[in-house]
């Protein structure tokens, strides 16, 4: 199986449109994961049909019993999360500030401090006409964004780990999401943009990459909107040695798919279609070259 | 007035509103700090460049005394992430996997843990324009932990009086960082079925945090009937609007900013600032 993780760095770059699209041009059998767990977008437009779901338990957070509390403060001052909060009659956990490492618990000299499970998001296994699709919901402002991609990934590998191809949609940033995102994966395409944002945001997340030692490819999304500032990402990749697989015109085409709520690529010829076919084919050669094809 | 710029996808143009608000200010005479929330992936100083002085970023991290430790295991059992593995003759230790929470030096019967220093990411701290301060957060690169630099940058602020912050996409922890404090939240999205499915979760978490919130459309083409219909159904005023234009989207690619090539549309930006002023109920 090959895992490939398409990631950008920078947001808002195409990630979501191109992993749908590359999934609609693969003839082989496949399993789709979307990692973007904070803002997931791949169930936009493919339009899932929903088998299961799993709840995500993310880490425990601390719970103050009032009752049992005698206030002499001892947990405000050792959590260097800033997590517990005094109301004026009593101390209590602010649940978006606690991380959950339990320092409190051991410093409360009366055990009012309890740590509980909770759940944070939920995982969710789907069918869609090109195969199966784990996504997952993390409750908006939970931590544990890594943790779930994980979990993710693991729901993915585990009941669909005999496919050919892996397909992840990754997460902006360079944090612990998209580390988790990356680890393990045998090749990543970083979608940019011509700006001085998209090359410096993407120049960050290759150094990231590096450490994991993938197949490291690159694709220009809207291109034409700045020929200057492409040509200095080309210009990069070729000093760097990254393969440059494709180069996708602005194109009112792509938003016109995804407000149908299909891949760019099922929805007729048009320019960015095309030039993805192009990229698609370059990425499975650059595949090959690598010695990842099966 | 403490300003945060949000918004659950990915570039829809925070970085293009922050900028241009805090430029509108200065060029009106007055002080601002502008904050780069955006840890993993700043881009601020690429619109605001200036030699800047940077000061690294550190959490505390364990170092065991292996002549004090017995390997009692009363660490690895406490850490509640998994960072520390005691074995009979050793202890291992995983950096990116520790908190900091200072928990296994609490629970060492030995006091055999004491922590030290350990580089997260730096803090760039630039004067740009007259009146405007620039503080950069940059999370190292390999380093998963965008937090305790995005505390730190806030802290640096967190005397002045004018403050506005660009934040990371998303809807987790960064965000939460960013926005905790706050006096209002501008939410920028753009009108597709992806800037609307993630300004909704965006609105959810500032709502639960308690912050006003009101939203900037950017690159609309004119189809903005559901975003706007959203808003209204849950009462969010529209701050601004602003529509796709290839020269806008030059202007931001090679770096400039919006106002000083079009000075019309400092205009703008003055009055999607009294609007902030407004939701976040502080005087003009």
């Amino acid at each position: 199986m090959i895992r490939l993780a398409v990631i950008s760095g920078k947001g808002g770059t195409g990630k979501t449109m191109v992993t749908a699209a590359l999934a609609h041009l693969y003839t082989g059998s496949q399993v789709l994961a979307d990692c973007d767990v904070d803002a997931a977008n791949l169930e936009l437009i493919l339009n899932p049909t929903l088998l299961c779901t799993d709840p995500f338990m993310g880490m425990k957070s601390a719970l103050i019993d009032p009752a049992a509390c005698v206030k002499c403060a001892e947990c405000e001052a050792y959590c260097r999360f800033n997590a517990v909060d005094w109301t004026g009659t009593v101390f209590r956990i602010n649940p978006f500030r606690c991380e959950g490492c339990a320092v409190c618990t051991s410093v409360c000299p009366v055990t009012a401090i309890t740590m509980q499970p909770r759940q944070t998001g939920e995982i969710r296994y789907s069918d869609t006409s090109l195969g199966h699709l784990v996504h997952a919901r993390l409750v908006p402002g939970a931590g544990n964004s890594g943790l779930l991609v994980h979990a993710v990934k693991k729901t993915a590998l585990e009941r669909d780990g005999a496919c050919d191809r892996f397909i992840i949609d990754g997460p902006p940033g360079t944090g612990c999401p998209l580390i988790s995102t990356i680890s393990g994966v045998n090749a990543v395409l970083v979608v940019t943009e011509p700006s001085v944002s998209g090359l410096h945001d993407l120049k960050r997340v290759i150094k990231v990459c590096q450490q994991f030692r993938p197949l490291i490819m690159v694709a220009i999304n809207r291109f034409d909107l700045d020929a200057f500032q492409a040509g200095a990402i080309e210009i990069w990749c070729r000093t760097e040695n990254i393969p440059l697989v494709g180069k996708i015109p602005f194109d009112p085409a792509v938003i016109q798919a995804v407000r149908t709520g299909i891949p760019v690529t099922q929805a007729g010829a048009s320019p960015a279609a095309q030039a993805i076919q192009i990229l698609a084919a370059n990425l499975e050669q650059e595949l090959k070259h690598s010695g990842n094809q099966q | 007035m403490k300003l945060v710029v949000a918004s659950g996808k990915g570039g829809t143009g925070k970085s293009m509103v922050a900028s241009n608000l805090a430029f509108t200010l200065v060029s009106s005479g007055q002080q601002v700090t502008l904050v780069d929330c955006d840890v993993e992936e700043p881009n601020l100083h690429l619109f605001f460049r200036a030699p800047a002085t940077t000061a690294d970023v550190t959490v505390p991290v364990p170092v065991i005394e292996e002549f004090a430790c017995k390997h009692c295991g009363k660490c690895g059992e406490f850490c509640q992430y998994g960072a520390l593995t005691v074995l009979p003759d050793r202890v291992l230790f995983f950096p990116e996997l520790c908190h900091s929470c200072g928990g296994c030096t609490l629970v060492c019967p030995k006091r055999a843990i004491r922590e030290e220093p350990k580089r997260v990411g730096t803090l760039a701290t630039s004067t740009p324009l007259p009146g405007l301060t620039l503080i950069s957060g940059t999370l190292d690169t390999g380093s998963p932990h965008a937090v305790p630099v995005i505390r730190e940058a806030k802290k640096q602020a967190s005397g002045d009086p004018e403050v506005i912050f660009d934040t990371a996409p998303g809807t987790s922890c960064p965000v939460v960082e960013a926005l905790d404090g706050c006096d209002a939240c501008i939410l920028v999205t753009e009108s597709t079925p992806f800037g609307l499915h993630d300004l909704q979760l965006a609105v959810d978490v500032a709502a639960r945090l308690g912050i006003p919130a009101g939203v900037v459309i950017n690159r609309s083409d004119g189809k903005d009937e559901a975003t706007t219909r959203f808003c209204i159904d849950h009462d969010l005023e529209i701050l601004l609007t602003i529509p796709f234009d290839r020269e806008i989207a030059a202007i931001q690619s090679r770096g400039d900013l919006l106002c000083r090539a079009r000075p019309a549309w400092q205009k703008d930006f003055t009055a999607l600032l009294l609007k902030c002023r407004a939701l976040a109920g502080v005087e003009p």
